[in-house]
C-alpha cells in the first residue's frame, strides 16, 4: 500500500468508507441471493422488502420504539442513580455492606426471565411497564454498584495521607477524593449498564409476552407469529440502531467526563 | 537571643516505633528540631527515617516517647497547631484537578476564607516557577514539573515546618540537582524550618545546616553532624574540599553503622 502515513487521509476516509462500502455490498450481495434462488419473503425477505416494512409499519413501530426507549432509558436512570446511591452507602458504612452484598449479588445472578414471571403479577398487567422497567433495571443495576463500591475504595494511599494531614472532614474526603477516583470506574460501569437496560427490557418483553406490552419486542415475536418477516426484520434494525445510539451516549458521556485527565481517554504518541 | 528563640519548634523524645506486625521501626530516637534549621535525615531504606516523618506529620503516633512542639500553641482538642507542610516521595497529584486546583487544595480542605486563595495559589506557583501552568493538568507535566506543583502545595499555607520525604529519589540526576538549588534559594528568603529524609549522602551534605545519620535494625540514630558551609551554596560548593571530607565523614559513619548490621 502506498504510504499516506498512520493519520493520513486515506486512512481518514477508511474509517467510515470501509463498513459503508462493505455494507452496500453486503446489501446488493442479499438482494441479488433472495431473487436469484427464489427464497421465500417469510424465510428472508429481500432488503427492499425490508425497507418497504419500515416505511409502511413506521408510525406504528417509531410508538413501539418509543415505548422500548421509555422503559430502557428510564431503568437506566434509576440503575445509575441507585448503583452509584448505595455504591457510597456501602463505603460509607461496612456493615451495611457485609448486610445487604449477598442479596445484591442474589438479585444479579438469578435470571431475569425466571423473576420475570412473578414481577409481572405483583405489578399487575395494568401497570406492565412498570414491571419490565422493575426488570430491565434489575439486570443494569449491579454493573455500576460494584463498580462504584471498587472505585470508591481505589483512592491512591498517598493522596489518602494528604488527606488527613489537612484534616479533610469524611465529606471533603468523599467529594474531593473518593468520588473523582471512582468515576473512571462508574463510567465503566455505566457504559456496559446500558446495554445491559436494553437486553432487559426486550427480554423481559419477551417474557411478559402479549396484552398491553407494544414494545420493539413485542412487535418482533407478533411478526414472527404473523410470518411477517419484513417487519421483524425493521423492528429489528430499530432495536439495533437504538442499542448503537445507547453506546455512542454513553461512550461519550464518559469522553466528556474523562478526557482532560484519564488515561484511557488519552490518545499517545509514542 | 530570648528564651522564646532557643526553644526547639520540635522535640522528639525516646521515641519507639513498633509496628503491627512487630517489626520495631525506630528505637530510642531522639531529635530537637530548631526553627530555620535545614535538617537532614540520612540514612538506608528501613532505618526508621521516613516512619519518623510521618509521626512529625502527625500520620501515625510513637509506641513510646513523645512528640512536642514547644513553641507552638495547642488548638481546642489539644492537638499543636503544627502548620505543616509535607512533600511526598512521589508527587501525589489529583490527576482529575488542574495545577491551580492542586496547589489550593490546603485551602479547600482547611475551610480558610475564600478571598485570597488564588492570589496565594499563584503566588506558591510563581515560587516554584510554574505559574504559567495553572491551567494544565498533571499529565500534562514532567516529573521534575509536577515535584514542583508538590512543593507548591505544601508551601501554600505559608508553614513553619517544610517535611520532605525524599522528594527528589525519584528524578534523574540533573533535575535533581535543578530542584535542589531552587528549593535552597526559596528557603534562603523565607527560611522555614526543613526536615529532609534523603538516602543520599551527597544530597544531604548540599543541601543541610545539620544532618542525622541514621541506621536499620532497629532504626535508630548513629551520627549527627554539622555543615558550616555558608549559603548560598552552589556548584563551587558541590566540587569544594570542604564539602567532600564532609561526604567522607558521613559516608564513614554510615559505614560504621552497616558493619555492625549482620543483614547487610
Amino acid at each position: 500500500m502506498s504510504s499516506s502515513g498512520p493519520e493520513g487521509p486515506w486512512a481518514r476516509h477508511s474509517r467510515y468508507a470501509l463498513p459503508a462500502g462493505a455494507g452496500i455490498l453486503f446489501l446488493a450481495a442479499w438482494e441479488w441471493a433472495v431473487a436469484a434462488w427464489n427464497v421465500p419473503k417469510f424465510v428472508l425477505p429481500a432488503p427492499s422488502l425490508i425497507a418497504a416494512a419500515l416505511i409502511n409499519d413506521g408510525p406504528s413501530l417509531m410508538q413501539s420504539l418509543w415505548f422500548t426507549t421509555k422503559v430502557t432509558l428510564g431503568a437506566f436512570l434509576s440503575a445509575v442513580a441507585t448503583g452509584i446511591s448505595l455504591g457510597v452507602l456501602f463505603t460509607l458504612n461496612r456493615t451495611l455492606e457485609r448486610t445487604l452484598w449477598p442479596y445484591a449479588v442474589m438479585l444479579q445472578v438469578t435470571p431475569v426471565v425466571a423473576i420475570a414471571p412473578l414481577v409481572i403479577i405483583w405489578v399487575g398487567f395494568e401497570k406492565l411497564w412498570l414491571a419490565l422497567l422493575i426488570l430491565a433495571w434489575l439486570v443494569a443495576f449491579f454493573p455500576i454498584l460494584s463498580n462504584t463500591t471498587i472505585g470508591l475504595a481505589s483512592a491512591d494511599h498517598g493522596l489518602k495521607n494528604l488527606f488527613e494531614l489537612y484534616g479533610a472532614s469524611r465529606w471533603k474526603r468523599f467529594r474531593y477524593l473518593q468520588f473523582p477516583s471512582a468515576l473512571p470506574y462508574i463510567l465503566g460501569g455505566v457504559r456496559v449498564s446500558g446495554g445491559l437496560a436494553l437486553i432487559g427490557a426486550v427480554v423481559a418483553e419477551f417474557v411478559a409476552g402479549s396484552g398491553t406490552a407494544t414494545g420493539l419486542a413485542w412487535r418482533i415475536v407478533e411478526s414472527g407469529n404473523m410470518l411477517n418477516i419484513p417487519r421483524m426484520f425493521a423492528a429489528l434494525l430499530m432495536l439495533s440502531v437504538f442499542g448503537i445510539v445507547l453506546f455512542y451516549l454513553t461512550m461519550w458521556l464518559q469522553w466528556a467526563l474523562l478526557h482532560r485527565w484519564h488515561e484511557s481517554q488519552v490518545r499517545r504518541e509514542n | 537571643m530570648p528564651m522564646s528563640e532557643t526553644k526547639p519548634l520540635v522535640r522528639l523524645a525516646g521515641i519507639r516505633k513498633v509496628f503491627s506486625n512487630g517489626t520495631e521501626a525506630i528505637r530510642g530516637l531522639d531529635l530537637d528540631v530548631r526553627s530555620g534549621e535545614f535538617i537532614s535525615l540520612l540514612g538506608p531504606s528501613g532505618c526508621g527515617k521516613s516512619t519518623a516523618l510521618r509521626m512529625i506529620a502527625g500520620l501515625g503516633e510513637p509506641s513510646e516517647g513523645s512528640i512536642d512542639w514547644p513553641s507552638s500553641s495547642y488548638d481546642a482538642a489539644g492537638r499543636p497547631e503544627r502548620e505543616i507542610g509535607f512533600v511526598f516521595q512521589e508527587p501525589t497529584l489529583m490527576p482529575w484537578a488542574t495545577v491551580f486546583d492542586n496547589v489550593a487544595l490546603p485551602f479547600t480542605l482547611k475551610d480558610r476564607p475564600k478571598g485570597d486563595v488564588a492570589t496565594r495559589v499563584q503566588e506558591a506557583l510563581a515560587m516554584v516557577g510554574l505559574d504559567r501552568f495553572a491551567k494544565s493538568y498533571p499529565r500534562e507535566l514532567s516529573g521534575g514539573m509536577k515535584m514542583r506543583v508538590s512543593i507548591a502545595r505544601a508551601l501554600v499555607l505559608r508553614p513553619k515546618v517544610l517535611l520532605m520525604d525524599e522528594p527528589f529519589a525519584a528524578l534523574d540526576e540533573i533535575t535533581r540537582f535543578k530542584l535542589n538549588n531552587d528549593l535552597l534559594a526559596l528557603w534562603e528568603k523565607q527560611r522555614w524550618t526543613v526536615v529532609f529524609v534523603t538516602h543520599s549522602v551527597y544530597e544531604s551534605v548540599y543541601l543541610s545546616t545539620r544532618i542525622v545519620v541514621m541506621a536499620a535494625r532497629p532504626g535508630r540514630v548513629v551520627g549527627e553532624l554539622a555543615v558550616p558551609a555558608p549559603y548560598p551554596r552552589g556548584t563551587d560548593f558541590r566540587t569544594s574540599q570542604p564539602y567532600n571530607d564532609l561526604c567522607r565523614n558521613v559516608s564513614e559513619m554510615l559505614d560504621r553503622a552497616m558493619d555492625a548490621d549482620p543483614a547487610m
